[in-house]
């Protein structure tokens, strides 16, 4: 015998949902769309601007000055690794998806951290949906982002920010909550107001794990954005795309060594950011 | 007039204190009142006050209590019942910003474990208070230097405090505290985390330093021993209960309860007790219009070998010892003026016992104890000084 249980219809609903909100903010996700695709074209444009061995000879100047000589050599050496192998304009466009995505999720991730820090209701609300964002699959994200700003790297960005930010906000929140309570009782005892307190204790003691949590943002916006070369961003995740629909394999390992060697330029240089903010001066 | 008055505070922590003070009110004890109710008593019907000026010293082990009275004082802590008055104003009625006025006018605050800013520098470290305050970059960084001169760090402005040793770090934590030229400093363990030579030393900076500012000053402490070297007054804390407030001296020698008693034991008496504490009541005495058997006399009913002479009114003319007593009373000397040794050591009710024991080491007979007019207001002899030495403290 077979007992027919109702089917709740969550699918259905997160449609309507979806549905509502494309239609009637459609002027909002168009004029982000705008702006952001506008941003996008520029920031590439001023990029491919340079001849490459300006801009690596600049990166590398960069790195040697931030994280040390040796950061500065490896920076010269992938770099030109990827002229040579004539996947400069991709890495410029992923490295530029990254930058905005990056830029996007520390404007909204750092505010979000400090009030998550200050306010335990804040907190509550804020650390379960960091979960469910962190948890649901990458790839789900990339959906909704179709209907709101069409194809394209736009839809990439908004993916990626959702995927990046979590990070952000709970090393915001997590650097702020632990500086020690006699600091703060110190503050207090002076008459500081929360403000005060804020940008005079807080805020500058949390500098390094805010920075460990830049870092982690820049390494999640880096693999998504590879991800989302599925709905349309270009760059080295759409040279992997190309490879895979392709099938070539030794195509698809040079835009993904691409990927990693960008990855470590820029995890070392953010880490040493971070370093050296924790020591103070 | 007293510049803080703290009349019946309480302070329970737990989402239910009228449960805990129910039971306080009973006389139950802070153990009982927990494992009762799940409510943490901090502090319990604590009054005192604090006169401007004066060193007030709260005393206790950890648990007592001690640390959340500093902080119910500018309200770091909100006290649960009772009140708090600065300088005739009640505070728990204070609005937010009122607080914050309140804070940044009247209380400077030193900390155990320094509680500087480890991104600043010293000298902005010092300027904290000031900032807070709105107070101009210029005045300020004058202002800051004139506190780090006070406290002899002249020359370190630019250091960081990681750089600092312990005791250099606590002077930048009174200067911070100084800064803002406050009426009443808090002072929570303030010398507890420095090894003890440099503690010893900041212990007399304070008094020094407090010989010049003259603040109001409530200091926090587990030892005795500093209790009794900076304090006006002595606050003893129990379990949140207040067990004894008193000089130094009444401390050392009329312990409230066996509580008290037991942290006096291991006090070293010598550097706190004074003459005026060991010292007997001259009850015989001579004058100098007494016949040399009347002083022989005198001395054989209280088995003496010597006797002070003074003038009706007290005043202190010498000794008599009785070797003289007696060839005096056979050449048949009237009375006994001729006899007098009137170059004889004196001290007053304030003179150390360190130094009693130097004198007395030397002298042969009791030492006599005088005021500012010379008039004999005790004797100290050596059995009462060593008396006070084992522990009785009343001779």
């Amino acid at each position: 015998m077979d007992i027919t249980v109702p089917k709740f219809p969550l699918a259905e609903l997160i449609n309507r949902l979806l549905d509502f909100l494309t239609s009637h903010f459609a002027l909002f996700t168009k004029a982000v769309s705008n702006v952001l695709s506008t941003g996008i074209h520029d920031m590439v444009a001023v990029l491919m601007y340079f001849p490459p061995w300006v801009l690596i000879l600049v990166f590398a100047a960069l790195a040697w000055k931030v994280a040390g000589w040796r950061v500065g050599v490896f920076t010269v050496l992938g770099l030109a690794l990827l002229w040579n192998v004539q996947l400069w304009y991709p890495t410029m466009q992923t490295l530029t998806l990254v930058t905005i995505a990056t830029a996007i999720a520390m404007l909204i991730g750092l505010p979000l951290g400090i009030l998550a820090a200050l306010s335990q209701t804040a907190y509550r609300i804020i650390m379960p949906i960091l979960d469910f964002m962190q948890t649901m699959p990458a790839f789900v994200y990339l959906i909704p982002a179709i209907p709101f700003f069409g194809l394209g790297p736009v839809s990439a960005i908004f993916a990626t920010v959702i995927f990046a930010m979590p990070p952000a906000i709970r090393l915001t929140a997590l650097g702020i909550r632990q500086v020690p309570a006699d600091l703060i009782e110190a503050s207090d005892a002076f008459g500081s107001t929360k403000t005060q307190k804020l940008v005079k204790v807080q805020l500058p003691l949390a500098v390094p794990t805010i920075m460990a949590g830049v870092n982690q943002t820049i390494m999640l916006a880096l693999s998504m954005v590879v991800i989302a070369a599925m709905i349309g961003a270009e760059g080295l995740g759409g040279k992997v795309w190309e490879a895979i629909q392709r099938l070539e394999p030794g195509k698809g390992f040079q835009a993904g060594i691409a990927v990693v060697i960008l990855a470590m330029i820029l995890d070392r240089m953010t880490q040493r950011i971070g370093r050296r903010g924790s020591t103070g001066q | 007039m007293e510049k803080i008055k703290v009349e019946h505070l309480t302070k329970i922590f737990g989402p239910h204190p009228e449960r805990a003070r129910r039971l306080l009110d009973d006389g139950a004890d802070k153990d009982r009142i927990f494992s009762e109710t799940g409510q943490a008593v901090g502090l319990a019907d604590v009054s005192f006050e604090v006169q401007a000026g004066e060193i007030l010293v709260v005393m206790g082990l950890s648990g007592s209590g001690k640390s959340t009275l500093i902080r119910c004082v500018n309200r770091l802590i909100d006290p649960t019942y009772g009140s708090v008055w600065i300088d005739g104003q009640d505070i728990c009625s204070l609005k937010r910003n009122e607080l914050l006025q309140l804070r940044r006018e009247k209380f400077g605050m030193v900390f155990q474990h320094f509680a500087l800013f480890p991104h600043r520098n010293v000298i902005s470290n010092v300027e904290y208070g000031l900032e807070v305050q709105g107070e101009p970059a210029a005045s300020r960084r004058e202002k800051a230097g004139e506190a780090l001169k006070l406290v002899g760090l002249e020359g370190w402005e630019s250091a960081m405090p990681g750089q600092l040793s312990g005791g250099m770090q606590q002077r930048v934590g009174l200067a911070r505290a100084l800064a803002v030229d406050p009426d009443i400093l808090l002072m929570d363990e303030a010398f507890s985390a420095l090894d003890p030579l440099i503690r010893r030393d900041m212990q007399h900076e304070l008094v020094s330093l407090q010989e010049r500012v003259k603040k109001t000053i409530l200091f926090i402490t587990h030892d005795l021993d500093e209790a009794l070297k900076i304090g006006d007054r002595i606050i003893l804390l129990k379990d949140a209960r207040v067990v004894q407030v008193g000089t130094p001296e009444e401390i050392l020698t009329s312990p409230a309860s066996r509580y008290v008693e037991r942290f006096v034991e291991d006090v070293d008496k010598t550097r706190v007790l004074t003459a005026g504490a060991v010292m007997a009541r001259a009850r015989v005495v001579a004058y100098p219009n007494d016949g040399p058997r009347t002083a022989l006399h005198k001395m054989d009913d209280e088995s003496f070998s010597s006797l002070f002479v003074v003038k009706r009114d007290y005043t202190l003319l010498g000794l008599v010892r009785v070797e003289a007593a007696s060839e005096a009373a056979s050449r048949g000397d009237r009375t006994v003026e001729g006899i007098i040794e009137q170059d004889i050591p004196t001290v007053t009710p304030d003179t150390p016992l360190t130094t009693l024991i130097g004198i007395l080491a030397q002298w042969t007979a009791a030492l006599p104890v005088v005021d500012e007019q010379h008039k004999l207001l005790g004797v100290v002899v050596k059995a009462g000084v060593l008396e006070a030495l084992a522990g009785g403290g009343e001779s």
